[in-house]
């Protein structure tokens, strides 16, 4: 994985030591809280209902162990104990103490790791896939492109106040696993009829209160103009996005207001005086970040195929497990392996410290000493040998991490909502919490198949409900908590947003609605076909009757 | 009933304003103030103490009193007060 250099640790001491002094300050009243807010969120330190609340960047979600170990010193010394993974694949803490950030940044540097520009208007943390490197169906690893726009983007001068937060995701597999189409920019990786590895640029993704799907603004882009080409979106975002109203100040608003064809020509007449700059990357640039991503030391193996038979046979919790959460690897002998963290009685995506340090010694042991984070708020072992994976099962089973509910009914998407945040209208986590009591049966999860439920405590839609097969979103009405269902959305290659089911539901009622969807889905079904393509083959109203009867339409109306 | 809610400077935790003119983290300590002038004199306080850098945004809150104890009536109030309901 990447590894700081000589510029890198620079800044990022030299950034920890500034923002002490700028604490130095507030605490004192040199500085008023106006003053303060834009420098603490440049750090992504925001103040939450409780407490102070720290997002610590995981660059394109690749985590050493010893940077996990770190995240559960950091959980113990300055937290409760526990951290957050969330959608961007960063950790979030939060019960922070102010006048102990700037220890604890200084902690966080000494493994390579900051909170800048997790917060605030600029380019946040780039996002990618988390099999990056292992998946079977992979062109090349998206993370060289990833570190690449992560250096250019990191306090670039030009792009530090833009209208609005700016989010980056990369894939290079066909199957998208880091949702580039909900981004304001997503690069997807192609191959050319020459075989040599390009981008189609997409551009004006986005969830929150005005949610689309990005359009494609270019094919192709070779990689050695990925910085200009962002360079020039970027640019046309900043001097043409708006400031005026913060809800509209996304790029897909003014993607969309100016249309796809206008937008480009805009970013097509910048690129063609920029391409030729500095921006242009030399193919020894992009070869000397690749080495930071050489693949481990494999072992020359076979597929375990006969030895993982038989254990499967021996177990059928095995069996389940491996079905359910390990996925094919690029490399013969070799498997991904995916620890949700959607245990029963568990906030989708909390952690605590001391099972934080278990993972880091079990990706020692089993993973070449690297962790991976998902935008679903998983964790991921990418190269576990496959006549291993029983033994490791066994450990992650001991830690209640072996679960077998990856992208199921249970494998919930969830934001901290009202329980921690201050800009939500709903508590999603009790939600999140009570499905997940619904739906303890592992045999009735593996019949109802890949379900995602995205969770949502208010319209900035931090949960992706939008993008969920199933989303939810809670509203506030007259201080009443109310649920509203989505159905039919994705995030992946065929993206869609959901649509509208019907009225909010109080949240008593929201496990009843999830069961009424599930056991309508499960009459209509195809064999074999998903719940997503099932809504797309039978639209809404089998669904919408299911959940507010026979009179559904006078609901809805 | 109104009380005035911040989260406090150094930590960011919640506290009340209290009678004594300090900030206390349980809702029980805190001041239940009636009616405009006493409501402004109050707040005034606490506008002081965020100027003195002791706390951040103070806010008058509804408060009822339920079983002889103070709680809010906003759901978002409840759960500062008392803290995440997980």
């Amino acid at each position: 994985m990447y590894r700081y250099d000589e510029f890198d640790r620079k800044l990022v001491v030299e950034r920890a030591n500034q923002f002490a002094r700028q604490v130095k300050r507030r605490l004192s009243g040199e500085l008023n809280e106006d003053q303060f807010r834009p420098l603490r969120l440049m750090n992504g330190l925001y103040l939450q209902l409780h407490a102070y609340m720290l997002r610590v960047n995981v660059p394109y979600g690749t985590l050493s162990s010893k940077q996990l170990r770190c995240f559960a010193h950091i959980a113990r010394r300055y937290d409760r104990g526990y951290g957050h993974f969330t959608t961007r694949q960063n950790i979030q803490y939060n019960w922070i103490k102010l006048e102990e950030t700037p220890a604890l940044l200084r902690e966080l540097a000494d493994v390579e790791v900051t909170g800048i520009q997790s917060s605030g208007n600029c380019v946040r943390n780039i996002t990618s896939d988390q099999y990056a490197g292992s998946a079977k169906d992979e062109l090349a690893d998206p993370r060289k492109y990833c570190e690449l726009l992560r250096q250019y983007s990191v306090l670039h001068p030009e792009f530090s106040y833009l209208p609005r937060k700016f989010k980056i995701a990369v894939t290079g597999s066909p199957t998208d696993r880091a949702a580039v189409a909900v981004h304001d920019i997503g690069l997807r990786m192609h191959r050319n009829k020459q075989g040599e590895i390009g981008f189609e640029v997409l551009v004006g993704g986005g969830l929150g209160r005005t949610p689309w799907i990005a359009h494609t603004i270019r094919d192709w882009i070779e990689p050695e103009h990925i910085l200009s080409y962002v360079e020039a979106i970027l640019r046309i975002y900043n001097l043409h996005g708006r400031r005026d109203n913060i809800h509209k100040a996304r790029i897909k608003i003014i993607v969309n207001q100016m249309g796809i064809d206008k937008y480009r020509e805009l970013v097509e007449a910048e690129w063609q005086r920029i391409k030729d700059s500095a921006l242009k990357v030399p193919a020894e640039e992009i070869e000397r970040i690749d080495r930071y991503f050489a693949p481990p030391a494999y072992a020359k193996l076979e597929d375990a195929t006969a030895l993982l038979d038989g254990q499967r046979k021996a177990s059928r919790e095995f069996d389940r497990w491996l079905k359910a959460n390990t996925v094919g690897h690029k490399v013969p002998g070799y498997a991904i392996v995916n620890l949700t963290l959607k245990a029963l009685g568990k906030p989708p995506g909390d952690i605590d410290a001391d099972t934080m340090d278990r993972v880091a010694d079990l990706a020692d042991r089993y993973s070449f000493g690297e962790i991976r984070i998902s935008h679903r708020q998983n964790l991921v072992f990418v190269d576990v040998r496959q006549d291993q994976l029983h033994e490791l099962w066994q450990k992650l089973d001991a830690l209640g991490l072996a679960t077998p509910n990856l992208d199921a009914i249970t494998d919930i998407i969830c934001c901290p909502g009202l329980d921690y945040c201050a800009l939500a209208n709903a508590r999603s986590i009790p939600v999140a919490m009570d499905i997940r009591k619904r739906f303890v049966d592992v045999d009735e999860l593996a019949d109802i198949g890949e379900l995602k439920i995205n969770i949502s405590g208010c319209m900035n839609a931090c949960g992706h409900h939008h993008v969920g097969h199933i989303g939810i979103l809670g509203v506030d009405k007259r201080n009443e908590e109310f649920f509203q269902l989505t159905l039919g959305g994705s995030s992946d290659q065929n993206a869609s947003l959901g649509d509208r089911l019907g009225p909010g539901l109080p949240q008593s009622e929201v496990p009843d609605a999830i069961a009424a969807i599930v056991e309508r889905y499960k009459s209509v079904r195809n064999d074999g076909e998903r719940f997503l393509d099932t809504y797309r083959r039978v639209g809404i109203e089998p669904f919408r009757e299911a959940v507010y009867g026979k009179d559904s339409e006078k609901a809805v109306a | 009933m109104r009380m005035i809610i911040a989260n406090r400077l150094n930590d960011g935790r919640v506290v009340f304003y209290t009678a004594g003119g300090g900030w206390d983290l349980d809702i029980a300590a805190g001041l239940g103030v009636e009616g405009e002038a006493e409501e402004a004199k109050h707040f005034a306080a606490a506008k002081a103490d965020e100027a003195a850098c002791k706390v951040v945004d103070p806010q008058l809150i509804d408060v009822k009193v339920e079983g002889g104890k103070p709680r809010p009536v906003a759901i978002r109030e409840v759960v500062r007060a008392f803290g995440p309901t997980i």
